[in-house]
């Protein structure tokens, strides 16, 4: 047999390609107007990005301020990401099994369901003053503050995942010899992964929002604690600094999220 | 005389709801034969092909596999659907690969036996290739190869070619045939296109709808490859379009 037909492909950019370019226009005018702000109102409250960038440059290397928070970025950067990675890992080693169950089992379902949609519009912050009460002060409590908050995307968007295969494709699978017990690994797990992986990469995003949260609980370190303490000290622009941390540490790791599932997810039209 | 690969006996379906699909179907496939299914829409032909592959029970009568009754889908019976069904996860290799593994071939067999159709469907250059990267007519390549792969002896297909382009029908239509013929397979086809069953088929099946159930059937003993435009097909057509017809009017009466 002959071999004419053609992959479909997306004809290659006729001219320069200007997405980086795109990329920065909205970053560099911001940066401009608090520039441009903070410039017109000298000794004003909020800090120039010159303060910022000093106090970015005295969190990371120390030398200039030589205080309590000097060279503290690194220490309280592990110490927030080896807590976001550890209750996001604790949250998906719960939501993704129990999600597959509650998405294919009718009884798991009816027994669950109902309980965890009416937990799940409590946001995570009210949770705080009893998890403090459960877990102490410190940073048991920070865990699982975020643990939770990376919970419900992963367990809502596993059980939706599973839920939304093709009939179609099982089908194709029993035509082929798969027996029924075997239809959950062989159909239902691969072809819910792009949607499992969304619901991870959620659940990853707001785990770094919710750590500041966790971590004003009174734990001693991470970029929350950093924040706090600098915000009873009116230390403006090392409030700032942690902002600006916290934002490209996550967003450094969504793109390290992305990157993976594009490896792994090659197939998926949306991923690959 | 022998037992026929596969019968379907007073087969009727009534689908919760009460809706009547298909009525008292009786239907003889012989080995190797190659045999289509035409009506109008909502006549009962994928409902009938449906309870062949084993993914609908009948609610009255039963359909016989070398004589034993369907009771569900297997791989003896592979099914070619129109909207392609293939795993979106797995490669053209993968996929073709799919039914040997599940059945529990050793790997090497399997990759053997995937790289064989592979050829045969004319996908050496898509081995790789996940289904979202082919066109519709590779996909449908891919969906008869991992049929033949698994050893299926009862090909049933639901317009396999119904959405693709004229050019790609006529040449799959061409290629099914070659296949056909070299592997012995048997093959039960839905179509829409009259000139699709003519060119194709033994025998030609005439459904009629409300309640769906079977008419006709005309054997077609034309000389292949079939010219399209001689005048024997041409008559051929103007009788199974009477066919189609009467019962139309009938119905309207
Ligand atoms: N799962 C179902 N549940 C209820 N009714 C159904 C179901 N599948 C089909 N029907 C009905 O049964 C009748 C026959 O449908 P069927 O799909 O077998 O027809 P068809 O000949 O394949 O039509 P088409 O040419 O449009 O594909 C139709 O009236 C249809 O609405
Ligand atoms: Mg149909």
């Amino acid at each position: 047999m002959s071999e004419t037909a053609e992959r479909v492909s997306i004809a290659p950019a006729p001219c320069i390609d200007v997405t980086p370019l795109l990329r920065i226009v909205v970053p560099v005018v911001l940066l401009g107007l608090w520039w441009a702000g903070t410039a017109s109102h000298p000794g004003g409250l909020i800090p120039s990005p010159q303060e910022v960038g000093t106090a970015l440059w005295d969190l990371a290397f120390g030398g200039i301020n030589d205080d309590a928070f000097s060279q503290m970025l690194l220490p309280d950067l592990i110490a927030s990401a080896s807590r976001v990675y550890g209750a996001f890992l604790l949250a998906a080693a719960l939501a993704l099994p129990l999600g597959m169950l509650i998405g294919r089992l009718r009884i798991v379902k009816e027994m669950l369901e109902p309980t965890l949609q009416l937990l799940r519009p409590v946001p995570v912050t009210a949770w705080l003053p009893l998890s403090m009460i459960m877990f102490g002060i410190g940073p048991k409590s920070a865990f699982f503050l975020v643990a939770l908050g990376s919970f419900y995307p992963i367990l809502i968007n596993t059980i939706f995942a599973v839920r939304s295969v093709e009939p179609r494709l099982f089908e194709a699978a029993q035509m082929l010899g798969v027996s029924p017990a075997r239809l959950f690994p062989k159909v239902v797990l691969p072809a819910s992964l792009p949607g499992m992986f969304t619901g991870l990469r959620l659940g990853l995003g707001l785990a770094w929002v919710v750590i500041v949260v966790g971590e004003m609980t009174g734990v001693q370190t991470g970029l929350g604690a950093m924040i706090m303490d600098a915000r009873q000290l009116s230390r403006t622009e090392i409030v700032i600094a942690g902002m600006a941390i916290i934002g490209v540490a996550g967003f450094l790791s969504d793109y390290a999220v992305v990157a993976l599932g594009r490896r792994l997810l090659a197939w998926s039209p949306q991923h690959g | 005389m022998t037992e026929p690969l596969l019968r379907a006996i007073n087969t009727g379906k009534i689908y919760p709801g009460g809706i009547e699909a298909l009525r008292n179907a009786n239907l003889t496939i012989e080995k190797g034969e190659f045999v289509c299914l035409i009506g109008a829409s909502g006549c009962g032909k994928s409902t009938l092909l449906r309870m062949i592959a084993g993914f609908e029970t009948p609610t009255s009568g039963q359909i016989v596999m070398r004589g034993r009754e369907v009771s569900g889908p297997g791989p003896d019976r592979g099914m070619v659907f129109q909207d392609y069904g293939l795993f979106p996860w797995l490669t053209v290799r993968g996929n073709i690969a799919f039914g040997p593994i599940a059945r529990g071939k050793p790997k090497a067999e399997a990759a053997e036996t995937a790289a064989r159709f592979v050829s045969m469907m004319g996908l050496d250059r898509f081995a790789d290739s996940y289904p979202h990267q082919l066109s519709g007519g590779m996909k449908q390549r891919v969906a008869i190869g991992r049929v033949l792969a698994n050893d299926a002896h009862l090909a049933l297909m639901d317009e396999p070619f119904g959405a693709l382009d004229a050019m790609t029908r006529e040449r799959l239509q061409e290629e099914l045939l070659t296949i056909w013929r070299a592997t012995g397979l048997s093959v039960v086809f839905v179509t829409h296109s009259l000139e699709e069953a003519i060119l194709l088929a033994d025998r030609v099946v005439v459904m009629s709808p409300g309640p769906g159930r079977i008419v006709a059937e005309e054997r077609i003993s034309l000389e292949r490859p079939r010219d399209v435009s001689s005048p024997a097909f041409n008559d051929i057509r103007r009788h199974l379009a009477s066919l189609l017809h009467t019962d139309h009017e009938k119905e309207a009466a």
